[in-house]
């Protein structure tokens, strides 16, 4: 049992930065966590992971997007010459005929960089990818450290502009999933599973866009007197409360956005055929 | 000899409290050059356990209140023995300290008008208490410590230096204050981190130490609560009045037994939380005094009917000051009708939806779901009394806040006596903190600039001070655990002079403190002077002691009950009490006769008479019930 | 009440080294961390150093770290843990240590110097403030603060990075920026002072990877990420990046002589 201050000739540990700095106790391990710290951002690395080689392979497959009347959501809207026939459907060619690529590749930048920027998934990746805390009071291992004063990471600045721009491609699902209340003959009226499968894509789609930070502080966050703007305040509360799910939502509209894809290539390609409901 | 630092400033400030900040930032805008030591970190001052509210009668929330409703009040509660000038005065100034705050960054509950928003609270006729949820006290002391970084950052853009006018020594305490002659001439300190010795040279001090609860087991106060100033003004000279009035708050909590004592704060009554015994009867129905028969209401209907309509029925007497409350549940336990770790069963959970608990009791719902694993929005809280506040103190003058008999010393804020009587009502410390803290450090910068050559320090007396504090570092073999007397110090002072006093038991208790001052000579530790706690404890204890013997001592004199202090044995408040200030002093030169001998001599001095307008603010049949018959007939 | 004998390791030293001591002490029913460090002082080490005060999660003194975790140790219930753990306390890591539990925490008081005091309104005399429950909510929250530096001990921007110390204030510090620029009657802008600039410029708000740490350890509660440190990034947004504001700058800029 120790007692009084005599204490053994400590064992230094080689001194280096952060927590091991000089004027810092002197603690040899970069954590003393019990818990199983690393697993939330093992978890997110994992799921992300997942979601990007899916999107990935979608992206360019540049196949089995579209069986009438549904269109996937990694493909709407069609911008180029070379996409399938949708009828009703948001396939404008505004790009001609010079874009040999996969059309999903014009318009997935926009939910990509919504995504990429957003103030959620950055924690997931700052910590999941980049260990830039892995968690929370475990060292990081870089030795020097900006955040996002520079270039390029001063350009998560941009999120609001990409928060706009999300707007209209989420309207541009909501399209989609009322075309999804057709039947394969385009007759209107109908509902498969399919139709149940985007209803619940587009609502998680709206509810991450609209419990974006951005979103919050358009609608309300900005102002210094709510009492004097009682509609947006109360816009505003509604929002804030969305957003405190804002980590929730972003997952499952990742996942219902992918199943919904998942579920319209496997129609398309003729794996499974669509149950009809009416 | 010491080779010690000396600093040199026109007024230091004892204590980083409500009152302590408050008199810096006055007497730094006042111009003088001000330091603050406190024995903490800057902002963890007790002043931040204050949970209700700063009563001021701003008549926000009804506009019958005034300054001679809340003066009446104040009367009321200290059962007539509050210093009235200082009562008048806390009474008149209190809403301009508020609104003060304000214009300082302070951000209140708010009326739907947009005003400051006031609670009800025991023993004021209106709802009074400005407040912020139930942290107060975090935002009293955070909004001063933000002035106080604010005025440094004035002195910065004006000297290229934060402290050049006001600065604040963290973590250091003061063992002596110095004089020349009669006259203040400074501080000794000690800082906490190093152990090195240091003077702050000052023609003025400000004591602003708060309490004493430290010296009782159960208690709401924290380390720091050892009677610093107390002691510190009785070694200079000073007198103390009126030590026997303790305030046991009724309500702290009582399991588990590592947060007993911990605050259950008043709000929970204001808001309307009702105290129950074993059986579910509530009790307090039965123990309403004489006195305030026609204040509080008769029956659950009518106490229940006030929440709504405090225009047309009387309050519940759940509400009644707080010594009436601290005892009442005292008899309950004492009947055996207590609950299960001894105490009696708070419950709001009744009343108040779960939502607007935790919207109106944050830091309650919170303190006892993470301390006591109990939802206090589905049951009862289980409360009982714990040492709170002492209403005894430095005696002052009303006006300026200057300690009777040593120039250049004042006191503000728990440590100073007077302002209450025997009784303090809750909401009116904070008050009291920004009204005489303020004029303390009015008084002092005053004081500072007139006198015209500031009184010197002597080598001799830096030398027997820093003597005394290294004693501890000296110890023989068998040398005593501060630790150990420390707790022995508490059990003696909570079972022998606590809420409820005997003439015997208090007999024991001094018997018992000269045996603790003999061991406590001996006291030593272990380690060096770095940040040392066993080593602060064991300075600390000489202000414990002296502060103890005086309360005792006091005690054992006054043969009645009245507020803080309850005597089994003489169970009525007597009339012939009232004018009766008791003033405790320290025995000088100090008994040859070893150091288990007697410390304190007791005085008894006449209150000054109460000035015929403010009595005419009373019934005379009111009146009749508290004063002595010779000063009816005045 | 049931009693057991608890393992510990706390660390003990000061600037010039230390490491990790063992302990065997008693532990009671109810009991929390600070409690035991308390029965270690008054028992075995009379001298080990610690800060606390309230003992009841209101002041934030007993700021350390529990099993590698940022912790009040008042508010750390021994049931949390199981009777075979060993405990292990250390001081706050991203601190100069002092002595044993306690750090040198001057780096939040020098911080706090750094940002600029609440201005207030001109013209508006004390007791004639009008402000509505709704618009002082935003920056009350932020005001529940007791000052732990808890956030400030496990913010990796300084934590891991002590040449970060100078440019950034620290999440509590930003926090007291949004508190200001959210309070409804601050007057900075009159005198000339944006916050939602310096926020970014001085502050360091730049640094802030919004990893939400701060959230995590904060013992009050507060949404310290989610309610001002995006809120106060997307006010610097309205600010420096966008290009509508930015182009109205470039022009009265110009048409200035």
């Amino acid at each position: 049992m120790a007692t009084g201050t005599d204490l053994p000739p400590s064992h230094r540990p080689p001194r280096a930065g952060g927590v091991h700095g000089p004027s810092r106790a002197a603690i040899a391990a970069r954590h003393l966590r019990t818990d199983r710290w690393w697993l939330s951002p093992a978890g997110t690395a994992a799921g992300l992971l997942a979601f990007i080689a899916y999107s990935t392979w979608r992206a360019f497959a540049n196949a089995d997007y579209y069986a009438a009347p549904y269109v996937s959501p990694f493909y709407s809207p069609c911008l180029a010459e070379n996409c399938k026939e949708m009828r009703g459907g948001p396939n404008l060619d505004v790009f001609g005929s010079w874009w040999g690529l996969s059309p999903a590749l014009l318009i997935l930048i926009f939910p990509l960089g919504f995504r990429l920027t957003c103030y959620y998934y950055r924690k997931a990746y700052y910590r999941g990818f980049w260990a830039s805390p892995p968690a929370c009071a475990v060292a990081e291992p870089h030795t020097a450290y900006t955040g996002e004063t520079r270039f390029p990471l001063v350009l998560q600045n941009l999120h609001r502009y990409f928060f706009y721009a999300a707007l209209p491609v989420a309207g541009i699902l909501t399209y989609d999933t009322v075309l999804a209340f057709r039947n394969d003959r385009y007759e209107w009226g109908h509902m498969g599973l399919g139709t149940l499968v985007f209803l619940v894509n587009i609502v998680l789609i709206w509810a991450y866009t609209l419990s974006c930070h951005s979103c919050r502080h358009i609608i309300g966050g900005r102002l210094k007197h709510f009492s004097e703007h009682p509609v947006r305040y109360r816009l505003w509360g509604w929002v804030s409360r969305l957003n405190a799910r804002h980590m929730q939502l972003a997952w499952a509209s990742l996942i219902s956005v992918a199943l919904c894809d998942l579920y319209v290539y496997l129609v398309a390609s003729g794996a499974f055929t669509d149950p009809r409901i009416f | 000899m010491a080779q010690v630092d000396r600093q040199q400033w026109d007024v230091v400030v004892v204590g980083a409290g409500g009152a302590g900040l408050r008199a810096a930032i006055e007497a730094r805008e006042r111009g003088a050059r001000t330091a603050v030591i406190c024995k903490s970190l800057f902002g963890k001052a007790h002043t931040v356990m204050a949970e209700g509210g700063i009563a001021a009668s701003m008549g926000n929330v009804n506009e019958g209140d005034n300054w001679q409703v809340h003066f009446r009040d104040t009367m009321r509660g200290g059962k007539f023995l509050n210093q009235w000038r200082m009562a008048e005065l806390h009474a008149k100034e209190a809403p301009d300290r508020v609104w003060e705050l304000e214009t300082w960054g302070a951000l209140f509950d708010r009326t739907p008008d947009g005003k400051i928003s006031q609670r009800n609270f025991g023993g004021h006729e209106y709802p009074r208490l400005a407040h912020v949820g139930d942290r107060t006290g975090l935002e009293l002391i955070r909004t001063l410590q933000q002035k106080i970084v604010a005025l440094q950052q004035q002195d910065f853009k004006e000297y290229g230096d934060y402290e050049a006018r006001l600065k604040v020594f963290q973590e250091c305490t003061v063992t002596r204050v110095l004089k020349d002659g009669e006259k203040v001439s400074g501080a000794f300190c000690y800082e906490r981190e190093t152990g090195r010795f240091f003077v702050l040279e000052a023609p003025a001090v400000v004591l602003a130490t708060g309490g004493i609860g430290k010296s009782f087991k159960t208690t709401s106060n924290s380390w720091e609560y050892t009677g610093d100033g107390h002691a510190l003004a009785l070694l200079a000279g000073a007198p103390l009045l009126n030590m026997e009035f303790v305030q046991f708050h009724p309500t702290g909590m009582v399991w588990p037994p590592s947060v007993k004592g911990i605050l259950v704060t008043e709000s929970v009554r204001g808001d309307g939380g009702v105290l129950r015994n074993s059986e579910g009867k509530r009790f307090m129905f039965d123990y309403v005094p004489d006195v305030f028969k026609e204040k509080y209401a008769q029956s659950e209907d009518e106490g229940d009917r006030w929440y709504e309509d405090p225009d047309n029925n009387r309050r519940p007497p759940e509400l009644l000051p707080r010594d009436e409350v601290a005892r009442a549940i005292n008899s309950e336990v004492k009947a055996g009708r207590g609950s299960p770790h001894g105490g009696v069963f708070l419950d709001v959970s009744t009343r108040m939806s779960a939502e607007t608990i935790k919207r109106r009791l944050p830091s309650m719902y919170h303190q006892f779901k993470e301390l006591a694993d109990v939802d206090i929005t589905a049951e009862a809280m289980e409360v009982g009394p714990t040492c709170h506040y002492v209403m005894g103190g430095i005696a002052v003058e009303s006006d300026t806040a200057a300690t009777v008999g040593v120039p250049g010393l004042f006191a503000a804020g728990e440590v100073a006596g007077g302002m209450h009587g025997s009784n303090r009502l809750g909401g009116n410390s904070l008050s009291d903190l920004l009204v005489f803290g303020r004029r303390a450090g009015l008084h002092a910068a005053q004081y500072a600039s007139a006198l015209a050559a500031p009184p010197a320090v002597s080598q001799a007396e830096v030398d027997a001070a820093a003597a005394e504090a290294l004693a501890p570092f000296h110890a023989d073999d068998g040398a005593e655990n501060p630790y150990t007397l420390h707790q022995e110090l508490q059990t003696t002072m909570n079972d022998l002079v606590g809420i409820i006093r005997r003439e015997g038991e208090m007999a024991e208790a001094l018997e018992r403190l000269r045996g603790l001052r003999a061991r406590a000579a001996r006291a030593g530790v272990e380690g060096h002077r770095q940040f040392n706690p066993g080593w602060h404890l064991a300075l600390d204890l000489r202000n414990m002691l002296l502060v103890s013997e005086c309360v005792a001592r006091a005690a054992l004199e006054r043969t009645e009950s009245r507020g803080g202090h309850t005597r089994e044995d003489c169970p009525s408040m007597e009339r012939d009490w009232r004018p009766v200030n008791l003033l405790c002093r320290l025995l000088e030169p100090a008994p040859a006769d070893g150091p288990d001998a007697d410390r304190i001599r007791l005085e008894r001095t006449r209150t000054e008479p109460i000035r015929p307008d403010l009595l005419a603010l009373f019934e005379k049949d009111e009146l009749a019930k508290y004063l002595a018959e010779e000063e009816l007939y005045e | 009440m049931t009693t057991y004998d608890a393992r510990f390791r706390i660390w003990r030293g000061d600037a010039e080294g230390g490491g990790l001591r063992d302990f065997t002490v008693e532990v009671n029913d109810g009991e929390v961390v600070l409690d035991i460090v308390h029965r270690l002082q008054a028992t075995q080490a009379s001298d080990l150093a610690v800060r606390w005060n309230c003992k009841a999660g209101k002041c934030g003194s007993c700021s350390a770290e529990v099993n590698g975790r940022p912790r009040l140790m008042c508010m750390t219930r021994m049931s949390t843990f199981s009777r075979e753990e060993t405990i292990t306390v250390t001081p706050l890591r991203a601190f100069p240590v002092i002595r044993d539990l306690v750090t040198d925490v001057s780096f939040n008081y020098s911080k706090a110097r750094e940002v600029p005091a609440f201005v207030p309104p001109p013209g508006v005399a004390a007791g004639a403030y009008r402000m509505q429950q709704v618009d002082v909510e935003r920056s009350q929250e932020f005001r529940k603060c007791i000052e732990c530096f808890l956030c400030q001990d496990t913010c990796h921007v300084v934590r891991d990075h002590e040449e970060n110390k100078s440019a950034f204030a620290g999440p509590r510090f930003l926090m007291r920026v949004a508190e200001l620029d959210m309070h409804p009657l601050d007057a900075a802008a009159g005198e000339g002072l944006d916050r939602k600039r310096t926020a970014q410029e001085q502050h360091g708000l730049g640094y802030c990877n919004i990893t939400k740490c701060c959230t995590e350890v904060c013992p009050e509660g507060i949404k310290i990420t989610d309610n001002a440190l995006i809120p106060l990034k997307e006010r610097a947004v309205d600010r420096k990046y966008d290009p509508l504001v930015w182009l109205g700058n470039k022009i009265r800029r110009r048409s200035q002589p």
